[in-house]
């Protein structure tokens, strides 16, 4: 593969269109991390069986690691640079730094995208839906126990708010 | 009356929570530098095999390539522990685990990289390979090492365990099967190496242990150690993991020589379940003679350890399957014999509890069944042989502050276990076990009398405070740890302090983010460090407002008279007196443990400051039908000395029962045809949000006296108790015994259906132990 | 342009073909997406006209969509359970129904492929599993595979030579890599599973080592019409358990015609596992699963017969053994 051989890429990401010249196999979450310098997006596996590289599409929870960008055209691409509004911290965001659901922070972003996902078409979800949420990213540190709980106290404080 | 602390004691949020959470926190793999290039790592097909050649022609000449290296190109030998300086950067001769590094390209991307690996062309011949305990003593062929596949052998004995046994009324001896399993941090290990126009070497990695990985770049790379710079990144999750010396982090360091471009080498998720150093399978045989009353008379415990290709931490991890058993039970005699084998699987080492989990789990079945025979509870045959308080085990481990009774009665109330597990519906168990940990290793991994922890601090004149520490954050909490410490002492807040860590230029010595040592050790070193600058504050204040230094208070921003809080200064003002009277404020404080070996050989292991204590009681829901087992809830107590944060301590005891239950339920390393059966993400199964029980966490404060503020450690011990109160749970639910770990449906399904309703190892090999080193008993012990 | 890009495969989801890329085991030329095709991602009908799925509706969309609320019930229990949340948010139903079969020798990265000795569904000229085996036993891991059987679904195909359609259980060929009767050239548009004008009930139980992630290691499906209270058809399938999904429907029949009770249940699922033969090629042992799949037939039936699906008779238990 040479440079003649990079196709144009247009990419709305975090409410930014974007234009970039890619080799048209690489995944989104190399153009993220690697065109764009996003590199709040993780990756555990590359392989979609982690989820540590969640973001979002269209405000639906989607693995960077196997979607091609190019089928992303029109697309609106969330990642956790996007979170913040400004420099308003998301509630999620504030409630996962206050409770400690970030210990080592590898799949924070991820974590936090899915979760985000869950309050914008369920603003009070129960202890259960908050688990079948989020079942898609692992995490090794936390026993997940403490990141349902900022989930919560996001919900409780309005996530919109 | 004010609160004793303002900021010890308080669940505060961390300092680099606001960083992690909004994505802001530089991994290793997260760096770019300009012209980087990238490397991978060619690993060997064969479980054991001679290297005959290496040809590396083809893929020097694949456009994009900028440097490929052979192990001639890295001759010299290391590995972390002194005595075991086995490993290779890249094999030269021999291979020893399918994924033993043999080659290495570095090129303009990662595709060019892995395209110029299939270009190197190795030719070797194949030896017959050993991949059990079992296999690697029967082995008649070439051994892995040496001339042997026994790579350490200990036995001691600590008075006469033989005599012990046969006086005791009731002797019960079990054989047990821990499976190895693997850390999985999230983050797969990263390096970025550059060296300089000026002839300096900087290694960003996600390392737990940058000292030793700059002790090893010095060896290796045959470079002063002041020309090399190591820079522990954050790691994203560590466990054990990245506390050892790996072979990306040489090889990049030696391609950014080689070219004089960054170099970064990622490891795919494949490749760190083959640099793993994790959980050892251990085979072992506990034997135990008791009192008809239940108070034991004497232990004896066998350990076999699967240790994979090389040394690494194996001869610590061999000395831990025997170390602890004494700290949690009053044992008056004790003996233990190990051996650890090579085989041709990847390097074991230290993962969460280091060689504890294993002992731990064949002691607490052993007990639950003893008690069962001796007719008392399995609490009530815990409280009869508890450790005391300041006192020394018959293998000379000194003991200082035990919470463990307060934390049985803790879990043991909480779960209503004596009186709901007799009224369980079918399938339904509770399980108890108990445990201890060390506050960090009493020694170094390599000898020497220098602190095992050191913090500088630096005030400027706005009241901000620099804290400089080798420890690195691998997401336990330990940046919080050493500013809340310092915060508390100086009067200050969390948000005046800036930290600097893990970084061998810029700070002084911490030995590691290992062996639970960071709250107890760098903690003790900043709150020394602290106080040397407090004090030199509170000299200049004391001058200021013509009193004494021990009148005065620091607290709130402020330095006041204890006496008269309205006379003071702030703390910035302060330091600026403190500055104008003597340069600049600086201070420093050191730890080193006292020396706490016994005498006897092989004392090294085992000695720490302080034990941390925990118990747990698990609930299981077992399908009778299946064999499928599901931990609803889990109690769990631990003996933290003091919570310097609660929220985070409780973050590393939940996080601990998770990693034990995935251990405990399904997590195993597994090999077929030589090879790791499934080194992916899918198939090695990590236990998902669906998983997690309900968790009941009690935090037991002792206020250890040597700890800082009465702090121990959090992050490994809550693990231990855990596994075999499932396996425990599992007897109460089923009446049967799976004395193997995993517990997985099949397993259960098989033991229903045996005679003897167990599924575990019936014996131990045969294997002739070296001559017991008989070591002399402590006073204490003597005659008992 | 399937038919000018010889080699060249579709992509919709991207969540099994886009690893498999990266592992290579397929090498392409070029991916052409099924994400800009018109009516791909429509559904239509009722439980009584039966419905028409395009291919491209998300399995997150089906898990969810209130046309399978009652009688096809099972096919949103089966997309329900797929992987995780953002593979369903991504993968279409098309791309489940033809998942590349799978098999724990074969899902590897090329280097451990390449150590272990390359096997016949790519590279070699052996199957690991079976080593004098003339074919590969990769196993079919779709979860929604069964349910289109017993749903006795209808797959339409639009290729080079026109649009054709094609029964469930005609689509699936028993061979691990030559899987299915879809040309190359040849995409699912759609999915019709027909209606009924009796009462109809379904139920899938998936068996996997984890509630997230894992693809089934057993997959039953089963669907019940019903007539006052009776039996009138029981179609079932079980996935994961061969290199198709297999047809259990003629175990099945002793149902029909009757009013099922735990007895009855009991002793059809008994001996409706007769074509199951597992492999040691998933996790855990193809013993436990072989043993495990009359327990989850029983379940699955119960479940479709309303009735609590665990109190059933059966055990995975070789005997009976006293508690």
């Amino acid at each position: 593969m040479s440079i003649a051989d990079k196709v144009e890429v247009r990419l709305r990401v975090n409410g930014e269109d974007t234009a970039i010249m890619v080799l048209p196999y690489k995944t989104l979450l190399e153009v993220l991390r690697e065109d764009l310098g996003l590199t709040g997006t993780k990756h555990g596996c590359e392989l979609g069986e982690c989820s540590t590289c969640g973001v979002l599409v269209d405000g639906k929870p989607f693995l960077s690691c196997l979607a091609m960008p190019l089928d992303l055209e029109g697309r609106e691409v969330t990642t956790i640079e996007g979170m913040a509004r400004g420099r308003e911290p998301h509630p999620l965001q504030v409630a996962f730094a206050e409770l400690g659901a970030a210990q080592c922070g590898y799949c924070t972003p991820a974590m936090l995208l899915t979760a985000k996902a869950l309050l914008d078409r369920e603003p009070r979800p129960s202890r259960e839906m908050i688990k079948q949420a989020l079942s898609g990213v692992l995490c090794r540190c936390t026993g997940y126990l403490k990141i349902f709980e900022a989930v919560e106290l996001a919900a409780s404080r309005g996530s919109d708010g | 009356m004010a609160e004793a602390f303002s900021v010890v004691g308080k669940s505060l949020t961390k300092p680099d929570a606001y960083a992690k959470v909004s994505g802001q926190t530089k991994f290793a793999d997260d760096l770019s530098l300009p012209r980087m290039l990238f490397g991978r790592i060619l690993r060997s097909p064969y479980p054991h095999a001679r290297v005959l050649r290496v040809d590396t022609s083809a893929a020097r000449e694949l456009p994009g390539v900028l440097a490929v290296l052979t192990g001639d190109d890295l001759p010299v030998k290391f590995g972390i522990l002194p005595v075991s300086q086995d490993e290779e950067a890249l094999a030269r001769e021999k291979v020893r685990y399918v994924g033993d590094p043999i080659a290495a390209v570095a090129a303009t991307d990662e595709w060019i990289a892995d395209e110029a690996l299939g270009l190197i062309d190795v030719q070797f011949t194949e030896l017959p390979h050993a991949m059990s305990i079992q296999e690697a003593l029967a082995a008649q062929g070439e051994p892995i090492h040496g001339s042997s596949n026994v790579h350490k052998a200990v036995a001691l004995e600590f008075g006469d365990t033989d005599a012990a046994m046969r006086v005791a009324e009731y002797v019960r001896e079990d054989t047990v099967f821990f499976e190895g399993n693997t850390h999985l941090p999230m983050e797969q290990h990263a390096a970025v190496a550059q060296y300089a126009a000026d002839g300096k070497l900087t290694l960003w990695t996600s390392s737990q242990t940058p000292h030793y990985v700059h002790r090893a770049l010095g060896k290796v790379l045959e470079l002063p150690m002041s020309r090399i710079r190591v820079i522990a990144t954050p790691n994203g999750g560590g466990f054990g993991g990245k506390s050892d010396i790996f072979s990306h982090e040489l090889v990049a360091a030696k391609f950014a020589m080689a070219t004089g471009r960054p170099v970064k080498i990622t490891l795919t998720r494949e490749e760190v379940f083959y640099a793993h150093r994790g959980r050892h399978p251990v085979l072992m045989k506990v034997k135990t003679g008791f009192t008809r009353g239940g108070r034991i008379t004497a232990m004896q415990f066998q350990s076999f350890l699967d240790g994979g290709g090389y040394g690494s931490y194996g001869v610590a991890s061999t000395y831990y399957t025997g170390a602890l058993q004494a700290t949690t039970y009053a044992i008056p005699r004790y003996r233990f014999e190990a051996v650890r084998l090579f085989t041709n699987k990847p390097p074991c080492g230290p993962k969460r509890g280091h060689g504890t989990p294993q002992p731990r789990f064949a002691l607490e079945i052993h007990f639950d069944k003893a008690a069962e025979e001796l007719g008392v509870d399995p609490v009530e045959l815990r409280r009869r042989n508890l450790p005391a308080p300041d006192s020394r085990t018959v293998n000379w481990l000194r003991i200082t502050s035990c919470g463990l009774e307060d934390c049985i009665n803790k879990v043991v109330d909480g779960s209503g276990f004596l009186r709901r597990r007799t009224s369980m519906p079918k399938g339904r168990g509770l399980g108890f076990a108990v445990s201890s940990y060390l506050s960090g290793a009493g020694t170094a991994i390599y000898w020497n009398d220098m602190p095992h922890s050191e913090v500088q601090l630096k005030l400027d004149r706005n009241g901000g405070v620099l804290l400089l520490c080798g420890a690195i954050d691998i997401g336990q909490g330990s940046d919080h740890i050493l500013a809340a410490i310092v915060a508390e002492v100086l009067g200050v807040a969390l948000d005046d302090i800036q930290l600097s860590t893990g970084d061998t230029d810029l700070t002084p010595i911490d030995l590691g983010s290992y062996s639970s040592r960071v709250t107890f050790m760098a903690g003790n070193a900043a709150k020394a460090a602290a106080e040397s600058v407090r004090d030199r504050l509170f000299r200049a204040v004391a001058n200021a407002l013509h009193c004494d230094a021990a009148d005065l208070t620091a607290r709130d921003h402020r330095i006041y008279r204890s006496d008269r809080p309205a006379d003071g200064l702030t703390f910035a003002q302060a330091v600026q007196r403190a500055e104008a009277q003597g340069g600049v404020v600086t201070g420093s404080g050191s730890y080193t443990p006292p020396n706490l070996a016994g005498p006897y050989k092989g004392s090294g292991v085992g000695p720490s400051p302080a034990y941390s204590y925990s118990a747990a009681v698990v609930e299981v829901d077992c399908d009778l039908k299946t064999g499928e087992v599901k931990v609803p809830e889990v109690w769990i107590a631990h003996d933290v000395g003091r919570a310097i944060n609660p929220m985070l301590v409780i973050g590393q005891v939940e996080g601990s029962v998770y990693m034990a239950l995935g251990e405990a339920l399904m997590e195993e390393q597994t090999f077929r045809l030589g090879l790791h059966k499934f080194p992916s993400l899918l198939e090695y199964k990590s236990p998902t949000a669906l998983e997690a029980p309900v968790m009941h966490t009690y935090l037991v404060e002792t206020i250890d006296r040597e700890g800082p503020f009465g702090a121990k450690e959090a992050g490994q011990g809550p693990l231990l108790p855990v596994i075999p109160a499932v396996a425990n749970a599992v007897y109460d639910a089923l009446r049967i015994r799976i004395d193997e770990i995993p517990i997985t449906p099949e397993k259960v399904l098989k033991a229903l259906n045996e005679r003897d309703r167990r599924v575990g190892p019936k014996s131990v090999p045969t294997f002739s132990f070296p001559p017991l080193i008989k070591a002399e008993v402590p006073e204490e012990w003597k005659g008992k | 342009m399937a038919s000018s890009n010889p080699g060249s495969m579709f992509i919709a989801g991207g969540t099994d073909l886009v690893p498999n890329l990266k592992r290579r085991q397929f090498d392409v030329p070029a991916l052409i997406s099924l994400n800009a095709l018109p009516g791909m991602r429509l559904i239509d009908g009722d439980g009584e006209r039966g419905v028409t799925i395009g291919a491209g509706v998300t399995l997150d969309e089906l898990a969810h969509h209130p046309a399978l609320d009652g009688a096809y019930r099972a096919l949103a229990q089966a997309c329900d359970q797929v992987s995780t949340p953002q593979v369903r948010c991504m993968g279409t139903l098309g791309g489940n129904l033809l998942v590349d079969p799978r098999c724990n020798y074969y899902n590897q990265t090329y280097s451990w492929r390449k150590a272990a000795g390359f096997c016949l569904k790519k590279d070699g000229d052996i199957c690991l599993v079976a080593r004098s085996s003339p074919r590969c036993w990769a196993v079919s891991s779709s979860d929604s595979a069964p349910v289109a059987l017993a749903l006795d679904a209808t797959v339409t195909l639009h290729g080079v030579g026109g649009d054709r359609r094609v029964r469930a259980h005609e689509l699936y060929k028993d061979d691990g890599i030559d899987y299915t009767t879809k040309r190359a050239d040849e995409v699912i548009v759609s999915v019709e599973v027909p209606g009924s004008e009796a009462r109809m009930t379904s139920a899938y139980w998936k068996l996997r080592r984890r509630p997230a992630f894992d693809f089934p290691i057993l997959g039953v499906a089963v669907a019940l019409s019903w007539d006052d209270g009776m039996v009138r058809a029981a179609r079932g399938a079980l996935g994961a358990v061969g290199s198709r999904p297999v047809e259990i429907t003629a175990f099945l029949a002793p149902l029909n015609g009757r009013r099922p009770d735990d007895a009855l249940i009991a002793e059809v699922a008994d001996a409706a596992d007769k074509p199951a033969r597992p492999l040691d090629n998933t996790d855990l042992s193809h013993y436990w699963r072989k043993r495990m799949t009359r327990v989850y037939i029983e379940r699955a039936l119960r479940e479709a017969c309303g009735v609590d699906p665990l109190a059933g008779r059966l055990s995975a238990q070789v005997k009976a053994a006293a508690i």
